[in-house]
């Protein structure tokens, strides 16, 4: 199959599948994967390609999610404009946020947007009057019975953001966002404005997330402090699908995704096992550092070598 | 200001010491680390965590005191240190990778691991000891009888801090005057340096590691007596160890303790002045507030200051 091929066909696939006769279940399963999906391959135009690994997407999920709650909790208006909105609301946050914390390198600057998702998360649970504080919010009538619909969306917000991702990474732009991550210094001495690109990577990457944050909101029905705003839940779990799937590759966040929402579900249906994924994830995670360090589509060929070798 | 008023400011920044005092014992495991390994270990308060519940079980089963545990959970954080460092971390930097910061989120994932085995183990439940002298208190009323204000100084607070003091003047003796505090600080500063004088830098960072990790095994003893305990509490000290080593200046162990007072006055403050509820948000503003415009630290301050500038 030619090369350009590939992501119309997977678009193809995945596009029928609602037809195939999925049960609820599986279509919010699938849901959810498409969903972390995006929110991953955001994360890896930032963290994968640009090199600013960040440990608080929370924050752009979340104020996503919150744009669109609060305009149907203040604003008795469709929770379905959030989407369009959060796009302004979360690129206006993130350049604001970005100003101060990529200003910092490495581990500092991961810790500094870490912090800045914990900020918003205790913002959020103390600021009653505006938020409604841990009691979230609750939409109350729903869009739709059916998940199809959910689907068609969520699948539309990922086939733009790969399209998006890719179109980026391969551009000018993309090389330059590479050579930020080799480099630092190096690059700002060929004359590339680092702190410009880190900044665009960041808005692009964030206001990605935050389009998810306020899909979350209408297809949940149901948002509060805790999880939007999640460290462990949302943060981390962005990273370790990019971690898992292949940092820096095209199809990583799917395959990352994909074997994250799985295995989430499958710990949860184990009996009295429910609350304990994040060992599980924690042990997945330190097994990806050690001997898969570029995810299991970044070292396919490892992969397939290690299994060549065993059956000769 | 009236006498009730400066009571509450005065009891407020009493408080506010006590809490920095255990705050700079965090904050130095942290930035020990830091400044060896010149990464930041995001599992430091599971780890404490797991010293509070050593504190915890000997309490419980064998009815030690929490101060005695300090005894215990500080060797045996040590050791869990060294298998942390030298069979995960030190593995790693070996592996070659895209992103640098594996070490960081391998730690993440020993926090994760920490912390759910604690959930499962322990349930989520809240725990505390009650020791006997939880509620105790000197009054100042009880020294001066005339005193137009009453202040009060708990005494589990109070012990705590000084078990701090002790501690990091422990610590501080063993840095600059044995064999290998030397070696480890000449390895945070020049690492190739200290390796061409014949210091087996490998080993100072396996040392180094546990190091920290009692330092914060024991902050875990310390704060049992007068806070409470659950598996998910490693995550915002994580974060206020972090918030120190920032204010105080990267690997500097003197920033280290004038940033974990400095974030301990400024809590308390926030929690008495504003409210309870927003004491974490004011850590971050004086966080944010420490990158904009001090990014030093306050090192950067005393070493301006040393070379008379």
């Amino acid at each position: 199959m030619k090369k350009p091929l590939i992501p119309l066909a997977v678009l193809a696939v995945l596009a029928v599948l609602p037809f195939s006769g999925l049960s609820t279940y599986m279509m919010h399963i699938l849901i959810l994967v498409l969903m972390w999906t995006t929110i991953g391959m955001s994360w890896n135009l930032l963290g994968g390609y640009c090199g600013q690994v960040s440990f608080g997407h929370a924050a752009y999920f979340g104020v996503g999610a919150y744009t669109a709650g609060l305009l149907y909790f203040k604003l008795q208006a469709s929770a379905w404009w959030g989407i369009p909105l959060s796009v302004a609301v979360v690129s206006v946050f993130a350049f604001v946020l970005g100003y101060i914390v990529l200003k910092l390198r490495g581990p500092f600057f991961a810790l500094a947007t870490l912090a800045s998702g914990e900020v918003l998360r205790i913002t959020t649970e103390n600021w009653n009057g505006f938020t409604n504080g841990t009691l979230g919010i609750l939409i109350q009538e729903r869009t739709w019975v059916a998940k199809t619909q959910y689907y068609y969306i969520i699948l539309a917000i990922t086939a733009f953001t790969f399209l998006l991702v890719r179109r980026l990474v391969a551009s000018k732009w993309g090389y330059y966002f590479v050579a930020v991550r080799e480099d630092q210094d190096a690059a700002e001495s060929l004359g590339i404005d680092t702190t410009k690109y880190k900044t665009i990577a960041l808005v692009v990457s964030a206001a990605l997330t935050g389009i998810c944050g306020a899909f979350y909101t209408n297809y949940m029905g149901f948002i509060d402090p805790h999880i939007v705003f999640a460290l462990h839940d949302i943060s981390i779990i962005t990273i370790m699908i990019v971690m898992v799937g292949g940092v820096a590759t095209q199809w990583g966040p799917l395959v990352g995704a994909g074997i994250m929402v799985l295995l989430a579900e499958w710990i949860r249906s184990i009996p009295g096992l429910g609350a304990s994924h994040q060992a599980f994830f924690g042990v997945l995670l330190v097994l990806i550092i050690l001997f898969l360090p570029n995810g299991i589509v970044g070292d396919f060929r490892k992969i397939t070598r290690l299994f060549g070798r065993a059956r000769a | 200001m009236n006498a009730a008023q400066v009571e509450v400011l005065l009891q407020t920044l009493i408080a506010g010491v006590l809490l920095g005092g255990l705050y700079a014992l965090i904050g130095l495991g942290m930035t020990l680390i830091m400044g060896v390994m010149k990464i930041i270990n995001l599992a430091h308060g599971e780890l404490m965590m797991v010293g509070m519940y050593i504190a915890y079980w000997m309490f419980s089963l064998f009815g030690i005191d929490p101060y005695v545990s300090v005894f215990i959970a500080g060797p045996l954080l040590f050791f869990l240190g060294i298998l942390i460092q030298k069979y995960l971390i030190n593995t790693v930097l070996r592996v070659d990778s895209i992103l640098p910061e594996n070490q960081v989120i391998l730690t993440v994932g020993v926090g994760m691991i920490l912390a759910s085995a604690a959930t499962i183990a322990f349930k989520s439940d809240y725990r505390s000891t009650p020791v006997k002298y939880g509620t105790s208190a000197f009054y100042l009323s009880d020294l001066w009888k005339g005193s137009p204000i009453e202040l009060s100084l708990s005494i589990p607070w109070s012990v705590s801090f000084l078990f701090a003091l002790a501690i990091t003047a422990g610590l501080w003796f063993f840095l600059q005057r044995t064999d290998t505090g030397k070696s480890i600080r000449a390895t945070a500063q020049d690492l190739d340096a200290a390796l061409l004088m014949g210091v087996n830098v490998q080993r100072m960072r396996v040392v180094t590691f546990g190091l920290g990790s009692a330092l914060v095994g024991a902050a875990g003893c310390l704060f049992i007596p007068i806070y409470y305990l659950y598996p998910a509490l490693g995550g915002q000290f994580t974060l206020i160890a972090f918030v120190i080593t920032i204010l105080g200046g990267l690997g500097s162990n003197v920033g280290a303790i004038l940033g974990g007072l400095i974030l301990g006055l400024f809590e308390s403050l926030t929690a008495t002045y504003v409210g309870m509820g927003w004491a974490p948000v004011g850590r971050f503003v004086i966080f944010i507030a420490a990158l904009l415009f001090l990014p030093g630290g306050v090192a950067s301050l005393l070493r301006r200051r040393a070379f008379g500038k």
